[in-house]
């Protein structure tokens, strides 16, 4: 997994950036105010930026989606922001999982635990939004949204056998 | 009641329009040639006040109280950029280069003010017009070069914020000192001064949520009233206890986040811009452009050595955060810029008259480096890459980085 560094801006926000296998560095800056920067470092100059690209965040959505990023993910980190006590997590599904191959109603999830699954990813595709007659295949990852003690007890669930 | 108006009110509504609109059209030529507003509004102000082109009559008691809310809304929207997080993690790493920033660029201010024989106040306020960079101006010329991504630029920032905080500390230290009386009387309306401001940063930091949930509201002009009534509430109870009325509308801004911190950037912003441009005015207005010729070579040596400690304050910082040359040189450039706070300071000095060349001093010096300072940021880029070019320290990653 690529490392991304993060750097806080007093006044401005924040620079998230990285450095592709390419070997050029590309950033993004979140503006306080909302709007979204892309940077691209100088090759000769590596502290400084030769290319910037300031975009209205849903420009920047639509670039992430261009990419072939899922919006999905990013909506779901707007709602951690807006509720707190509210946890996120990724979930995968192995082979081994009792559930693999079963259906999310089968899981009981939420009278259980309080947790909802409210989306599967299944390679590269994300399923948002699952009913409870969605089948949970081995290798997918669900995504998860409840309270911290809520996911660790469905982390057991989905992977434990038996229960 | 009647509803024919006094019969200044026509005068008035004629001069603060023309002043307006003089500041208007300054503010184009201004972007016309990418050099920052703030400057030509104290051009414009020097134009109309005593011995200018026109003398304002009936508009300059309007445009005092206007820039006095001018100072409050600056610093205000200054305080909103800052998160309590932020201030505290800027100072915990950079209290280093904030130190140096402070040695290098206060000590030229106060050694020419007691050289000029200046009272000690007067030296110790020119000590900070020359210690504060414009966080307005730079924050325009790293947006504007697109530097805002570079590697040496959180480094710039946080000597801003440290530069803010520890005006903070110095407008009430100020304040104590103008009251005068005997030493003890001093320094216990001091004491009393800087614990206020201490003690509200705490309370801004730690309850800060609170306060702003409780001022939000969904109504854009409710939201408008509850801030501006909070802010100059605070900044009035601040004036009375000598902690300075910008310093308590800083602290509000601070204290404000989530969506009160939103909304008052939108509904505040506009407000800010018509008033500080009238506080920018102000201070031109209240200085005659005949005391500026005398004062004209020491503020020019003046700027030029200011200018010097602020390239080294940004060198020095920038090559403790491991960055190279010609990035030093940029972080140093971009520091250079004086505006809105040395006016704020130099303000102080004229309102109470302690010593009258500090104003027209004060005045042809942010001139120098407001449009200085931006020219000197745009020039060190370029210059930086031939700089470095010559000096052979181009990296490696040359052959790497492109196919």
């Amino acid at each position: 997994m690529t490392e991304i560094s993060e750097t806080k801006l007093p006044g401005v926000g924040t620079l998230h950036e990285f450095e592709c296998r390419s070997g050029d560095r590309v950033g993004v800056i979140s503006h306080h105010a909302g709007r979204r920067e892309m940077v691209v470092y100088d090759g000769d100059d590596q502290d400084r930026v030769s290319e910037s690209v300031t975009m209205t965040p849903d420009e920047a959505r639509l670039l992430a989606d261009l990419l072939g990023g899922t919006s999905v993910i990013e909506r779901l980190d707007d709602l951690r922001h807006d509720i707190a006590g509210l946890a996120i997590d990724w979930l995968p599904i192995s082979r081994h999982s009792p559930f693999a191959g079963r259906t999310i109603g089968d899981t009981a999830m939420r009278t259980r635990t309080g947790v909802s699954i409210v989306a599967i990813v299944r390679g590269d595709h994300p399923l948002p939004a699952p009913g409870p007659d969605e089948t949970l295949r081995a290798n997918d990852t669900a995504v998860v949204v409840g309270t911290a003690d809520g996911i660790d007890a469905a982390a057991h669930i989905l992977a434990a056998p038996g229960v | 009641m009647t509803l024919a108006a006094a019969p200044g009110t026509a005068t008035l509504l004629v001069e603060l329009g023309a002043i307006l609109l003089g500041l208007a059209l300054l503010g184009r030529l201004a972007a016309r040639f990418g050099i920052p507003s703030i400057p030509l509004y104290l051009l414009a102000g020097l134009a109309v006040g005593e011995g200018g082109i026109v003398e304002l009559v009936t508009a300059r008691d309007f445009i005092e109280n206007a820039a006095q809310i001018g100072v409050i809304l600056l610093l205000l929207l200054l305080g909103l950029e800052y998160t309590g997080a932020e201030l505290t993690t800027a100072l915990r790493d950079h209290a280093p280069a904030g130190a140096i920033d402070l040695v290098l660029n206060f000590t030229p201010g106060l050694l020419v003010g007691l050289i000029l024989g200046w009272d000690a106040r007067a030296a110790l306020l020119l000590g900070g017009i020359t210690y504060i960079s414009s966080s307005g101006i730079i924050a325009r010329v790293l947006a504007d070069l697109g530097n805002t991504g570079n590697r040496e630029t959180p480094v710039v920032l946080a000597i801003l914020v440290t530069e803010d905080l520890v005006m903070a500390l110095y407008l009430p230290l100020m304040a104590g000192l103008l009251i005068g009386g005997s030493a003890i009387d001093i320094g216990f309306e001091i004491g009393i001064a800087i614990a206020a401001v201490i003690t509200a940063l705490v309370l801004a930091i730690k309850f800060g949520h609170r306060v702003s949930a409780i001022i939000f509201h969904r109504s854009d002009e409710n939201l408008l009233l509850s801030l501006l009534g909070v802010t100059l509430l605070v900044a009035g109870i601040a004036e009375h206890l000598q902690a300075s009325a910008a310093v308590g509308a800083f602290l509000v801004g601070i204290a404000l986040s989530g969506p009160a911190e939103h909304g008052a950037r939108t509904v505040l912003a506009p407000l800010r811009d018509l008033f500080a441009a009238l506080f920018f005015a102000f201070f031109g207005l209240q200085i005659n452009p005949a005391d500026l010729p005398p004062m004209l070579t020491i503020a020019v040596a003046l700027a030029v050595l200011t200018a010097g400690t602020k390239l080294a304050t940004g060198w020095w910082s920038a090559k403790q955060a491991g960055i190279d040359r010609p990035g030093r040189l940029r972080a140093g450039a971009t520091l250079i810029a004086r505006g809105e706070f040395s006016i704020v300071i130099a303000g102080i000095a004229v309102a109470e008259g302690i010593e009258g060349d500090l104003g027209p001093l004060a005045a042809a010096y942010v001139l120098i480096l407001a449009i200085g300072g931006p020219l000197l940021a745009r020039a060190a880029d370029p210059f930086g890459r031939r700089f470095s070019q010559r000096a052979g320290t181009s990296p490696p990653t040359r052959l790497a980085s492109h196919q």
